[in-house]
């Protein structure tokens, strides 16, 4: 395919886009719904995955003592700890005066005081450097005297399968969207073939190459495809860039601060773009497939 | 250039078939008129050399090359080496005289230079350089086919083939387009012309192939439409 091809190619695709304008912008607007809801989902996913990391690397380990046991032996050690920031120790006394304004409802632990109190002794401590928090966890952990550590594990457990279910949801309802435009993509790209069959039938005798044929209305629904995408990405860029601003003036504790990397963010706009006119592609060669037999 | 060994065509279906042990040789320059009753097995013909149909038996020859066997870039260079010619004309109305006649050009995937210089002379050759601006449903049947011929030429083809050209056209129209032909053969270009119209090709003695049921049954230099005439 030459260069005079190609350009006769792109003039037959823009007349076909101009004769079915409504359904062309129909197409390329369900198009822009269906990437816009999975480039949504992408963002989500994103960020969610920033989020469940800073969280993870980020909480104080709680250091759960055992019952009876010399606070000060371990006071002196997370003293000497080269990588503890600060600590602060928590009673099992001050434990049970906080569950229970926690619980709004005293009644409840009235009985539990004194030597009944069924709270441990514990440290809250925080760590210099943020990705050490598994480490230290596990050496306090096998301190003698210390009965366990914690450090949010089933928070971020429980975060991981909510975002996975969301995930799941997002990416179905896309799916299904996609199929849907693709089907639309298929129509339209059927009724361009329709209007031009008088000119398809001779263009054979012609000794035109079923390439020749084909093209115009493969660019026709990659044109849709892409158009319908940009129009997603435009729309997804501007929601997300206001969002993430205002997130970041609210300036909310740090784990939920939104990605705002390029190198992060590019790859998926491109991805969307990619995706949008493969889809429009893949549409119209099954229409050219069905209805055009050349 | 075309030669024809013992040509069948059997379609799909059908008990008798369409050609049966054709053999024909046809030269560069030549016009010929394949002639022969409804069903006799014309157009089947005409539609082996294109390439439009497979043979179900014997050998084909176009150039030198086996059309059977040609490969899909070959076969576009076979094809673009044929200007065809309908009974109804296949002009696009949307388009105009002239863009009809580029359309040609512009499949082929030529440059704008090359169709500005050629059209134009390819619609002085059929006589209708001052039309080049109208519209198919404006022209007459028989300015209609002459667009269909300047489509044919305008490539520059080493045969033109037409199946019942003055199929849709009075006798002076015929007359006139067969002029037209003969003047396009004089050129160089071979002309295969299907027809049943015998006042046409007894006046102009040339070639004639008379099929007959799918046979051969004649073929004579300068011949008539049939023998007792
Ligand atoms: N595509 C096809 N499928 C099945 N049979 C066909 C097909 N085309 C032609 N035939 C049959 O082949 C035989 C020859 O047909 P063909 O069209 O070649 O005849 P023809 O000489 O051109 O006739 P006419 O003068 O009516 O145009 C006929 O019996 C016809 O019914
Ligand atoms: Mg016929």
């Amino acid at each position: 395919m030459n260069f005079n091809s190609f350009r006769y190619c792109m003039r037959q695709s823009i007349i076909s886009l101009h004769r079915n304008l409504w359904l062309a912008v129909v197409t390329a607007g369900i198009i822009a719904i269906s990437l816009s809801i999975l480039g949504g989902f992408l963002l989500l996913a994103v960020n969610a995955d920033q989020m469940i990391r800073n969280i993870g690397t980020n909480v104080e380990i709680g250091v759960f003592l055992e019952d009876g046991v010399q606070v000060e032996a371990i006071q002196q050690k997370l003293d000497n700890h080269a990588g503890i920031h600060s600590y602060t120790f928590v009673s099992k006394e001050q434990g049970l005066v906080d569950f229970g304004h926690s619980l709004g409802d005293r009644v409840l632990l009235i009985g539990m005081e004194g030597e009944n109190n069924p709270l441990p002794d514990l440290f809250r401590v925080r760590t210099l450097d943020a990705e050490n928090v598994p480490a230290v966890a596990a050496e306090i952990a096998s301190y003698p005297g210390v009965e366990m550590t914690d450090y949010g594990e089933e928070l971020v457990g429980r975060l991981l399968k909510i975002t996975g279910w969301v995930n799941t949801l997002f990416l179905a309802v896309s799916i299904l969207l996609a199929l849907g435009a693709i089907l639309l993509i298929i129509t339209t790209i059927r009724l361009s073939v329709l209007a031009r069959q008088d000119e398809v039938s001779i263009m054979k005798y012609l000794g035109a190459s079923n390439w020749f044929i084909r093209f115009p209305f493969l660019l026709e629904g990659m044109t849709m495809g892409w158009t319908g995408t940009l129009a997603a990405a435009a729309a997804l860029a501007v929601v997300y860039y206001r969002l993430a601003t205002s997130l970041q003036q609210e300036a909310l504790t740090f784990f939920i601060q939104p990605v705002t990397d390029t190198a992060q963010l590019l790859p998926i706009f491109i991805g969307l773009l990619l995706l949008g006119t493969l889809m429009g592609g893949f549409g119209s060669f099954i229409s050219v497939r069905k209805f055009l037999r050349v | 250039m075309i030669e024809l060994n013992n040509v069948t065509k059997q379609y799909p279906g059908c008990t008798v078939p369409a050609l049966d042990n054709v053999s024909l040789g046809i030269e560069r320059g030549e016009f010929v008129f394949l002639v022969g009753p409804s069903g006799a097995g014309k157009s089947t013909l005409i539609k082996l050399i294109f390439r439009e149909q497979l043979p179900s038996g014997g050998k084909m020859l176009f150039d030198g090359r086996n059309i059977a066997a040609l490969k899909q870039n070959q076969l576009l260079e076979h094809r673009r080496q044929i200007g065809m010619v309908f009974q109804d004309f296949r002009l696009l109305k949307q388009k105009t005289v002239f863009e009809n006649v580029a359309f040609a050009l512009e499949v082929l995937g030529r440059s704008p230079k090359e169709i500005i210089e050629k059209v134009p002379t390819a619609l002085d050759k059929v006589g209708l350089s001052g039309k080049a601006q109208s519209f198919p449903d404006k022209l007459s049947g028989g300015e209609q086919q002459r667009v269909g011929i300047a489509r044919a030429i305008v490539k520059d083809p080493l045969v033109i083939m037409a199946d019942e050209p003055t199929g849709n056209l009075d006798r002076d129209n015929s007359r006139q387009l067969m002029d037209l032909f003969e003047t396009i053969n004089q050129n160089g270009t071979t002309v295969i012309i299907a027809t049943h119209e015998w006042e046409i090709v007894d006046r102009m003695q040339k070639r004639v192939v008379a099929l007959e049921c799918g046979r051969m049954i004649r073929d004579e230099q300068q011949g008539g439409y049939s023998h007792e005439l």
